[in-house]
C-alpha cells in the first residue's frame, strides 16, 4: 500500500486537496444555489445535500490513504508542505502530521459524510447555504489539525468559527439567537488572548533574525522565555484551549451550544470541534511552554479543573431533563478524562487521551445523531416525553443501548479501553486524580442507563410514542460504520495505539514525562 | 539626483500632485456655479472630479517615478514615500466618496453640485496634511480640510439633523482648532522653530526636554488632534454629525478625516518629539484605552446603523492611537496598512447603509436589516464582510484581521513593549463583537418581517464602490503581503530613533 502511494506522490499533495476539496464544494453549492433559483424545495434540498455528500465521500476515500501512506515512528513531520505565504511577516503556510493529527483528520473526514445523511432531511431551509457552511467549517478544522505555522493555525483556527456560529444561529433551535452568541464571543475572547501572545513570541524569536518566526519547530526549539513571561504565554494559550476543550469552569457556551445546534451542528462541535482544545494543548501549549506546563502550581491547577470537570458534568447529567443536554454535560466530563490523560505526562496517559478523543467523537456524535432521528419524529426532546420506544422502535433501542453502552465506557466498547488507559497512566503521576476520576465513571453509568431506562425500556405510556416508525435504511446505515467502529476499537485499539504511539511520547519527552516503549502499551492496550 | 526644497523650482515641483488637484478643484468650483442647480449638473461635476482625483494620482505615479530615490530632509514639505502612500489612500477615499454622492444626492434631495468639489478641497487639505514638516504648513493642512468638511457636513440643508450636527461640528472643530494653534504657539515658544527636524534638534540642543511650556504645548497638540479623530474624551460631537451629515460624507469623515489626523500626527510625533516619548506615550496610552473602551461600550446600545458605525469609528481611532502610542515606523507601516484596510471597510459598509436608508431619513436602523438575507443575499453577504473586516476577523474579514495584526505588531515590537494596551485593544475587540455581529445575526438569523419594504436597487456607482471594495478586502486577506510590504517601503523615517535617550531595552 505504501508503495502504491510512493508512486502517485500522496503524500505531497494530499493534505492540500483534503483543504480545498471542501472549499471546491462550497464553492459549487453557491453556484449551485443560484443556478437553481426557483425549483422546487424538495428538489433544491435533495440537490444540495446530493453535492455536498459527494464532495464529502471524495474527500473521506481520498483521506484514508493517510493511514497507510504515513510513517508514524519518524520524527519528521509527514506529508509535509511548506511554501512563503506572507514572506515580510515570516508566515508560512506549512502543514504536516504526525500520528496525532492524522487519526483526528481521519475522525473528522469519515464523520462529515455521515453527518450529511444525518441531516439528510432535516435542513429544509436554503440547504445549500447549510452545505456549503458544513463544508468551509470542514476546512478550518482539518486546517488546524495540519496547521505547522502559528499565524496559519489561529487563521483555521478563526475559519471554523463562524460557519458554526452561522449554523447554529440560522439552523439552530428556539434560543438560537443566544447560544450562537455566546458560542462565538466565548470562543474569540481566549482566541484573541492567544493571537497577542502568538505574535509575542513570534517577535521575540524572530528579534534578531530580522523578520518574526511563527514556524512551529523553530519556536518550539527556542522557547527560553523568563519564568514570568512563560507563565503568562501558557495562561493565553491554555484561555484560549480550555474554553475550546471546554473545561469547567469555561464550559457555560457548551450545553447551550449543543443543545440549539441542528444535529449535524451538535455532531460536529461535539465530535470534531471540542478535540481542537485537547489537540491545541498537545500540539502547541505544552510543547510551546513547557516549563510552565510543568510548573506544579500550573499543572495542580489545571488537573483540578480536569477532575471538577469530571465529576460536575457527570452529576449535572444526571439531573437534565433533555436528553440532549444530558450528552453534552456528559461531554464535560469525557473531555475532563481527556485533560487529566494529558496533563499526567506519561505515554499512557497520553495515548489515553487521544484515544478518549476519538471515542467520544464516535460515541457522542452517535448520541446526537440518534437525538436528531428521535427529534425529527417526534420534536421533542424531553427525556420525560418517551418511554417504551423498544417496542416500536427496536433497532433504534438496540443501536441507543450500543452507544451507550460506549459512551458508559463498558468493557468491549472502545469508551473502556480509552478511559481505562488514562485512568492507568494518570495514576502513576496523579494518584489521587486519578482515584476521584475512576470512581466517577460509575456516575456515567448511573445517568446514561438511567436515561435509556426511561427513553426505551419504561412501559410505552404516551399514546404519541405507540406510531413511531423505526430506523429506516438510510439511518441504519449511517450508524453501522459508527457502531462498528466502537466495536473495533473496543476489542483492538493496536493499530491506533500504534500510530500515535511515537508522536505520543515525543511530546511526554519534552514535558519530562513518563515514557514507556511502544511494547508496553501495545499489550495493555490490547486487552 | 539631489532636489532643492528652498528653491521655488524644486518646492513646485515637490507640491505638483497638489497644485494639480487645486488648480482642478478651483477650476471646477467655477464650473460648478456656472448652471443652476440640477441632478444632471451635479452628475457632471461629479464624474469631472473624479477625473480630476485621477489626474492627481497621476501626477503622484510621475512624479514618485521620476524621483524614486530622491529624499530631501529638512524643509517644509516631505517628498517621502509615507507622503504619497498617504495621498493614495485620501484619494481612494475621496473618489468614493464621490461616486457614492453622485448616486446618493438626488436622493437626499441635495442638488448641489459643489458638494462634489469641496470632497476635492478637503482632500487637498489632506495631502498637505500627509506632507507637512512644519507645524505652521500643518495649520494651513488641516484648516483646509476642516473647512471644506463643515460645509460637507450640513450639505443636506434641508434636514433639521444635517444643520444640527454641521453646527455643532463647526463650533467644537473650530474650538480645537485653537488648541492646536496654541499649542503650536507654546512649542514654538520653547523650541523657537516650528520645523519637525529643527525642533527636535534643538529639544536636545536647549535642553528643553522636561520644560514645562514644551509640555504644555505637546499636550494642547494632542488635544487638538484627540478631537480631529474623535478620541474619548473628545469624541462626543462625532455621532450626532456622523448621523445628520450625508451617508457618503459620513464615510468620509470616519475613513479619509481620520486617516489624514493620524498621518499627519505620526509624523508630528515621530519627526519631532519621538525624543520625548516618555512625556507624551502615557497621555497617548490612556486616551487609546480610554477611546477602545468607552467607543465599544457606548456602540453597544445603539440603534441606528449610522451612529454605530460612527462609534465603530471612534474605536478604530483607539486602535490607530495604539500604533500612534508605539512611535516607530513599524506604527507608521501599520497605520498604511490599517488605513487601507478601514477606507475598504468603510467604505463598503456605507455603500450598503446608503442602499438601506429610506429617503429622507438619516441613515437606517439596525432592524431595518432585518432578514435582509432573504431578500438581498449578495447585499447581506457583502455587508457581513464589511462587518467582520471592522471585527478584524481573518478570511471572512479579509484585510480586517492583518490590519489589526499589523498594529499588535507595532505595539509589541516597539522599544517600550505595550503588552498591557495590546491586552486592552483585543479584550475591547471582544466587545466589539457584540454589535458588530450584532449586524450579522439581524440579517442571517432573523427573519425578513412581513411588509418591509424591498431594499433599492443598487446603482451602478455604489455597485462599484461596494464589489470593488468587498473584494479587494477579501483578497488582500488572503494575500497581505504586498500590501504589507508597501506599507514597510512606506513607513516614515525615525531620524531621531538612534540618538532616542529614553530607549529602554525590551522587557519580558
Amino acid at each position: 500500500m505504501q508503495s502504491l502511494m510512493a508512486s502517485i506522490g500522496y503524500n505531497g499533495w494530499i493534505l492540500t486537496t483534503l483543504l480545498l476539496i471542501p472549499l471546491a464544494g462550497a464553492v459549487t453549492l453557491v453556484a449551485q444555489a443560484r443556478a437553481s433559483g426557483h425549483a422546487d424545495p424538495e428538489a433544491r434540498m435533495a440537490a444540495a445535500r446530493r453535492t455536498a455528500l459527494m464532495f464529502f465521500v471524495v474527500e473521506a476515500v481520498l483521506s484514508l490513504g493517510l493511514w497507510w501512506s504515513v510513517d508514524y515512528v519518524s520524527a519528521d513531520w509527514q506529508a509535509a508542505v511548506s511554501v512563503p505565504w506572507i514572506p515580510a511577516w515570516g508566515i508560512h503556510y506549512h502543514v504536516g502530521v504526525d500520528g496525532i493529527a492524522v487519526i483526528l483528520i481521519l475522525l473528522t473526514t469519515c464523520l462529515m459524510p455521515l453527518t450529511v445523511l444525518g441531516s439528510w432531511t432535516s435542513v429544509r431551509e436554503k440547504p445549500h447555504a447549510f452545505y456549503a457552511l458544513l463544508l468551509l467549517l470542514t476546512t478550518g478544522m482539518l486546517g488546524v489539525f495540519m496547521s505547522l505555522d502559528l499565524v496559519l493555525f489561529y487563521v483555521f483556527w478563526e475559519l471554523m468559527l463562524v460557519p458554526m456560529y452561522l449554523i447554529i444561529g440560522i439552523w439552530g433551535g428556539q434560543r438560537r439567537l443566544y447560544a450562537s452568541l455566546k458560542f462565538f464571543l466565548f470562543t474569540m475572547l481566549g482566541s484573541l488572548l492567544m493571537l497577542v501572545a502568538i505574535l509575542y513570541i513570534g517577535f521575540k524569536t524572530g528579534a534578531g533574525a530580522g523578520a518574526p518566526v511563527f514556524d512551529y519547530d523553530q519556536l518550539v526549539a527556542a522557547g527560553n522565555y523568563s519564568t514570568t513571561a512563560a507563565t503568562w504565554l501558557f495562561v493565553a494559550f491554555f484561555l484560549a484551549f480550555a474554553v475550546k476543550v471546554p473545561m469547567w469552569p469555561f464550559h457555560t457556551w457548551l450545553p447551550d451550544a449543543h443543545v440549539e445546534a441542528p444535529t449535524a451542528g451538535s455532531v460536529v462541535l461535539a465530535s470534531i470541534m471540542l478535540k481542537m482544545g485537547t489537540f491545541g494543548f498537545v500540539r502547541f501549549a505544552l510543547p510551546l511552554f513547557p516549563s510552565a506546563a510543568t510548573t506544579p502550581a500550573v499543572r495542580s491547577a489545571v488537573i483540578v479543573l480536569a477532575v471538577i470537570g469530571i465529576v460536575y458534568g457527570a452529576l449535572v447529567s444526571m439531573v437534565q431533563p433533555d436528553f440532549k443536554k444530558l450528552v453534552a454535560y456528559s461531554s464535560v466530563s469525557h473531555l475532563g478524562f481527556v485533560m487529566l490523560g494529558i496533563f499526567a505526562f506519561t505515554t499512557q496517559g497520553m495515548q489515553g487521551a487521544l484515544l478518549v478523543n476519538v471515542n467520544h467523537g464516535i460515541s457522542t456524535g452517535a448520541l446526537f445523531l440518534l437525538i436528531g432521528m428521535i427529534y425529527e419524529r417526534r420534536h421533542t426532546r424531553l427525556i420525560a416525553d418517551f418511554g417504551g420506544l423498544a417496542k416500536v422502535m427496536p433497532m433504534f433501542a438496540v443501536m441507543l443501548s450500543i452507544v451507550a453502552m460506549s459512551s458508559i465506557g463498558v468493557p468491549g466498547t472502545n469508551g473502556f479501553v480509552g478511559e481505562f488507559l488514562v485512568l492507568l497512566g494518570a495514576f502513576r503521576t496523579q494518584p489521587i486524580a486519578a482515584t476521584i476520576a475512576a470512581t466517577v465513571v460509575v456516575f456515567a453509568a448511573v445517568y446514561l442507563l438511567w436515561a435509556l431506562q426511561r427513553i426505551i425500556y419504561n412501559p410505552l405510556t404516551k399514546p404519541e410514542n405507540a406510531s413511531l416508525k423505526d430506523l429506516n435504511w438510510r439511518e441504519l446505515g449511517l450508524l453501522v460504520p459508527l457502531v462498528a467502529g466502537i466495536v473495533w476499537l473496543g476489542v483492538y485499539p493496536a493499530p491506533i495505539l500504534n500510530r500515535t504511539h511515537a508522536a505520543a511520547t515525543r511530546v511526554v519527552v519534552q514535558m519530562g514525562g513518563v515514557a514507556e516503549s511502544n511494547g508496553a502499551t501495545q499489550s495493555e492496550g490490547g486487552r | 539626483m539631489t532636489f532643492d526644497l528652498s528653491q521655488p523650482a524644486g518646492l513646485m515641483g515637490a507640491l505638483g500632485p497638489d497644485i494639480v488637484l487645486m488648480v482642478g478643484a478651483m477650476a471646477l468650483m467655477l464650473f460648478a456655479a456656472w448652471r443652476p442647480e440640477s441632478d444632471a449638473h451635479q452628475r457632471t461635476v461629479g464624474y469631472a472630479s473624479i477625473g480630476i482625483i485621477g489626474l492627481t494620482a497621476v501626477a503622484i505615479a510621475v512624479y514618485v517615478l521620476r524621483h524614486a530615490a530622491a529624499s530631501a530632509p529638512g524643509g517644509i514639505i516631505a517628498v517621502d514615500g509615507f507622503r504619497w502612500a498617504a495621498d493614495g489612500v485620501f484619494l481612494l477615499g475621496a473618489a468614493a466618496t464621490i461616486a457614492l454622492g453622485i448616486e446618493s444626492n438626488p436622493r437626499d434631495r441635495v442638488y448641489t453640485a459643489e458638494s462634489h468639489v469641496l470632497v476635492l478641497f478637503a482632500t487637498s487639505g489632506m495631502m498637505i496634511m500627509g506632507a507637512a514638516r512644519d507645524l505652521m504648513i500643518v495649520f494651513l493642512g488641516v484648516e483646509l480640510m476642516s473647512i471644506a468638511v463643515y460645509v460637507l457636513a450640513g450639505i443636506n440643508r434641508g434636514s433639521e439633523k444635517s444643520a444640527e450636527g454641521a453646527l455643532k461640528y463647526f463650533l467644537l472643530g473650530a474650538f480645537s482648532t485653537a488648541f492646536l494653534l496654541y499649542g503650536i504657539a507654546l512649542i514654538y515658544g520653547a523650541t523657537g522653530t516650528t520645523n519637525f527636524a529643527a525642533i527636535g534638534e534643538r529639544i536636545t540642543r536647549f535642553q528643553v526636554a522636561g520644560h514645562g511650556m514644551l509640555l504644555i504645548g505637546i499636550g494642547l497638540l494632542l488635544v487638538g488632534f484627540a478631537f480631529k479623530v474623535a478620541a474619548v474624551p473628545f469624541h462626543m460631537w462625532a455621532p450626532d454629525v456622523y448621523e445628520g451629515a450625508p451617508t457618503p460624507i459620513t464615510a468620509y469623515m470616519a475613513a479619509s478625516v481620520k486617516a489624514a489626523a493620524f498621518a499627519m500626527f505620526l509624523r508630528v510625533w515621530i519627526e519631532a518629539f519621538s525624543i520625548l516619548d516618555v512625556a507624551w506615550l502615557s497621555p497617548v496610552w490612556w486616551v487609546a484605552a480610554a477611546t477602545m473602551l468607552v467607543g465599544n461600550l457606548v456602540a453597544l446600545s445603539q440603534r441606528n446603523i449610522k451612529r454605530m458605525l460612527a462609534y465603530s469609528s471612534i474605536v478604530h481611532g483607539g486602535y490607530l492611537l495604539v500604533a500612534v502610542a508605539a512611535g516607530t515606523a513599524t506604527g507608521a507601516s501599520a497605520f498604511l496598512f490599517y488605513a487601507v484596510a478601514y477606507t475598504l471597510a468603510t467604505f463598503g459598509a456605507f455603500a450598503v447603509v446608503n442602499v438601506m436608508s429610506r429617503p429622507g431619513t438619516t441613515g437606517a436602523a439596525i432592524s431595518d436589516f432585518d432578514g435582509l438575507w432573504t431578500a438581498r443575499p449578495w447585499l447581506a453577504a457583502a455587508f457581513g464582510v464589511c462587518m467582520l473586516a471592522l471585527l478584524g476577523f481573518p478570511i471572512f474579514g479579509g484585510a480586517g484581521f492583518f490590519a489589526k495584526w499589523y498594529v499588535l505588531q507595532a505595539a509589541l515590537t516597539s522599544p517600550h513593549p505595550l503588552i498591557a494596551l495590546s491586552v486592552v485593544l483585543v479584550l475591547t475587540s471582544v466587545v466589539s463583537a457584540g454589535y458588530y455581529l450584532h449586524v450579522v445575526r439581524v440579517m442571517f438569523m432573523r427573519p425578513r418581517p412581513d411588509g418591509a419594504p424591498e431594499p433599492a436597487r443598487l446603482t451602478p456607482l455604489t455597485r462599484l464602490v461596494l464589489v470593488g471594495s468587498v473584494s479587494l478586502l477579501l483578497i488582500l486577506g488572503l494575500f497581505p503581503g504586498s500590501l504589507a510590504t508597501w506599507a514597510r517601503h512606506h513607513a516614515v523615517d525615525t531620524p531621531l530613533a538612534s540618538r532616542n535617550p529614553f530607549v529602554r531595552v525590551p522587557i519580558d
